[in-house]
């Protein structure tokens, strides 16, 4: 029933929010097409400003994983996780997480695939890949789209909580699941 | 500290890469992945038009100030920084309610206006404000009650019950949101003035 309810949410929200804007624009006698182009101009610009910060960070994130060194690294790590009541298998998806969604996402589908949805380690999968964020990938485009290079305590506070997400996704799945 | 992830990450890389003999993949991935970091900026670009000249629409109707009016008790205590009904607390609102329903492409053009609002008031524009971390704090911890995608992703490998994964996801983003609001409070108010006043000693 939740789930219907949420995935109708998800279905609406945008045409209905376009429809909010545009009625009440135009309520309040706000030039709508000429306001909108005055506003979509920017849009090129602060694309094009984040492509040096991206092509930064996904030629380190791409190169460190192709390379094996992320392996190397999730093997460092695999003694601490089993304490902690997760599976190895799962390390590469925790370490990934924040550094490329589209990379993790394809680890979390290959650890569904294999091991079965309704297998522990596809259900923790599924729940560490939806609790945690792309920190760096966020930090990135939004710091690179106004030209800010020191992040201060934005980065630290990102990674603890994608920490946070991921002990709280092992604890939640070793409560209901096990 | 960034300087520093960035150069683990890529000398790390190479010096596994020629350890692993896998020296030739790591060249191609160099130009690769720059290919790739061009490529997700290109798929931004309509993306970010058609949102602005929405949100532009929204900005000029009032709705933004009226949002970031209604929010006035939550921002005050979030972003001490930012004057209430500065068009910046509007943007962070929309963005955040877009990530809590799980609606990615429209997060990132409301946050991206955010960014530049925040930017305009920021004292150091070379430096992250306490606002603009506090704001990226909450944004990369947000509650999530949509995880639409692993939803799909458990439809398509057959699950029995795909949306089982949901309540765990709620619960675990809520709490981290929580946490890491109260620990970005706790350094602003109590943590950083302490720490500042002993390096002056």
């Amino acid at each position: 029933m939740l789930d219907v309810v949420l995935a109708k949410i998800s279905i609406w929200a945008i045409p209905v929010l376009f429809c909010v804007f545009l009625v009440l624009g135009w309520a309040r006698r706000v030039p709508v097409y000429e306001t909108f182009i005055q506003g979509a101009a920017e849009g090129f610009q602060i694309a094009v400003r984040i492509i040096p910060y991206l092509v930064a960070m996904f030629v380190a994130i791409k190169v460190f994983r192709v390379s094996g060194a992320m392996d190397m690294l999730a093997r460092l790590c695999a003694p601490v996780l089993s304490i902690l009541g997760a599976p190895p298998e799962v390390l590469p998806l925790a370490l990934m997480r924040p550094l490329s969604g589209s990379s993790a996402l394809g680890i979390a589908t290959e650890l569904i695939k294999t091991y079965g949805p309704d297998s522990f380690l596809g259900r923790l999968a599924s729940v560490m890949q939806g609790t945690t964020d792309t920190t760096f990938f966020v930090l990135t485009v939004y710091f690179g789209s106004v030209g800010i290079k020191k992040y201060r305590h934005a980065l630290a506070l990102g990674l603890i909580a994608d920490l946070t997400g991921l002990l709280l996704s092992i604890f939640l799945c070793n409560l209901i699941f096990k | 500290m960034l300087d520093l992830i960035w150069l683990v990450l890529l000398l790390g890389g190479i010096l596994a890469g020629a350890l692993t003999g896998k020296i030739e993949l790591v060249t191609g991935t160099l130009f690769s992945g720059a290919n790739e970091g061009v490529k997700v900026c290109l798929d931004l670009i309509g993306l970010m038009t058609l949102w602005l000249g929405m949100l532009e629409i929204a900005k000029q109707a009032g709705l933004i100030t009226l949002i970031a009016r209604w929010m006035r008790p939550l921002t005050r205590v979030l972003f001490p920084g930012v004057p209430p009904e500065h068009p910046a607390l509007g943007a962070i609102i929309m963005n955040i309610s877009a990530n809590i329903l799980g609606l990615g492409n429209a997060a990132t053009p409301f946050g991206l206006k955010a960014m530049e609002e925040l930017q305009k008031i920021n004292p150091d524009p070379g430096k992250a404000s306490d606002a603009m971390c506090t704001f990226l704090a909450l944004n990369t911890s947000c509650l999530t009650l949509i995880p639409a995608t692993i939803i799909g992703v458990r439809v398509a490998a057959g699950s029995s019950n795909p949306t089982e994964v949901v309540a765990p996801t709620i619960i675990a983003t809520g709490f981290s949101m929580v946490i890491v609001v109260l620990i970005d409070i706790f350094w602003r108010t109590l943590l950083r003035p302490w720490y500042r006043r002993f390096k002056k000693c």
